[in-house]
């Protein structure tokens, strides 16, 4: 395949990502309107930092007038997640690919893309993450740019109706390879459940979203890793597939 | 004195930014260790479940329509459609169930 093919099925694949980036981003916008933003301030928000939680948050420090280490403290908390994301890509990439596109990938590496990557069979070209990354910000970034502008563009409906979509891209990366593995099913209900008990006990509950997923990911992969390891022939590479 | 806007937004790219590059140009060659490889395999299962639920019920304006569309999701999922048509489906479902006055 050729560089502009990748780049193409990249943009293909990334078409939910835009959809539901457009959808959470045009919220973006309108709470960074209501916290003082100028059009050009929550756009450069949007194009510097690609991410929804950390976003969010940003703004409420913004608004509060935190010091910049609490900023910058809060941000790596949310963001740590990135850090087990960009492990796994690391092996999803070929070892002869430049080095240098490490540097320009790693902008890219959010929650969706992440997942539209790593369910892809093979290694990882730069140009097909090149192309799901240009389509996603586009997303982030036209739908932070309405939602300062224009509020009301988009009909609330619709807003609501889209928030689901992200989630229904991971639920379609997630159960077709369980299907054909009963250690990932179990995995992914252990997740699920656990998940549910960290948000709804007491004392787990004030866990952060980012900890908790931070924490369930060590703990449940180390167990599936200890239990079930993989086979080196990578018959598992294509269950993900 | 209030730090400006854009002192904010530069702080947060890039500790964000950071945290997504350490780690994929510090691990160049492949892993060859089991646990660690086993490990990495199951991180995608496990972080993308974790963020679906329960946040998918809380997503949308009404929680009967996020469970409509979170088992509408699972159905088509399961019976391998590809990514496009369960993020759409599962909106469609949304926006129908909303549209409905007792919701």
């Amino acid at each position: 395949m050729k560089r502009h093919a990748y780049f193409a099925a990249g943009v293909g694949a990334g078409i939910p990502i835009f959809l539901g980036y457009l959808a959470v981003s045009f919220t973006f916008g309108i709470m960074a309107k209501n916290c003082g933003l100028s059009v050009f301030q929550a756009v450069l928000l949007s194009a510097s930092n690609l991410t929804s939680a950390g976003q969010f948050s940003g703004l409420t420090l913004i608004t509060a007038g935190a010091p910049l280490a609490e900023m910058a403290a809060t941000q790596f908390v949310i963001n740590l997640r990135y850090c087990l994301m960009s492990c796994s890509l690391s092996q999803k990439i070929d070892e002869k690919t430049p080095f240098f596109h490490r540097f320009f990938m790693a902008y890219g590496v959010t929650d969706e893309i992440f997942g539209v990557s790593v369910s892809r069979e093979g290694r990882l070209s730069p140009f097909y993450f090149y192309g799901l990354v240009t389509i996603s910000a586009f997303g982030w970034i036209g739908g932070t740019f309405l939602g300062v502008v224009s509020g009301s563009l988009l009909p609330a409906r619709i807003v609501s109706a889209l928030s689901i979509a992200l989630y229904g891209m991971f639920i379609a990366i997630i159960i077709p390879p369980a299907r054909s593995s009963k250690v990932v099913a179990g995995i992914i209900m252990i997740s699920m459940l656990l998940s549910l008990l960290f948000t709804a006990a007491p004392l787990l509950k004030e866990i952060s979203s980012g900890f908790r997923i931070i924490i369930l990911t060590v703990v449940i992969s180390g167990a599936a890793a200890f239990f079930f390891p993989i086979a080196d022939s990578g018959v598992e590479q294509e269950e993900l597939s | 004195m209030k730090p400006s806007v854009y002192a904010y937004i530069a702080v947060m790219a890039a500790v964000t930014y950071l945290i997504r590059l350490l780690p994929l140009t510090l691990i160049r060659r492949e892993i060859k260790n089991k646990f660690i490889r086993s490990f990495l395999y199951y991180v995608p299962f496990v972080t993308l479940s974790v963020m679906v639920f329960p946040a998918i019920l809380t997503a949308t304006s009404s929680k009967c329509a996020s469970a409509a569309g979170f088992a509408a999701a699972l159905i088509l999922a399961y019976c391998r459609r590809s990514l496009i048509t369960v993020a759409l489906c599962a909106s469609a479902v949304v926006f129908l169930i909303e549209l409905l006055p007792v919701v």
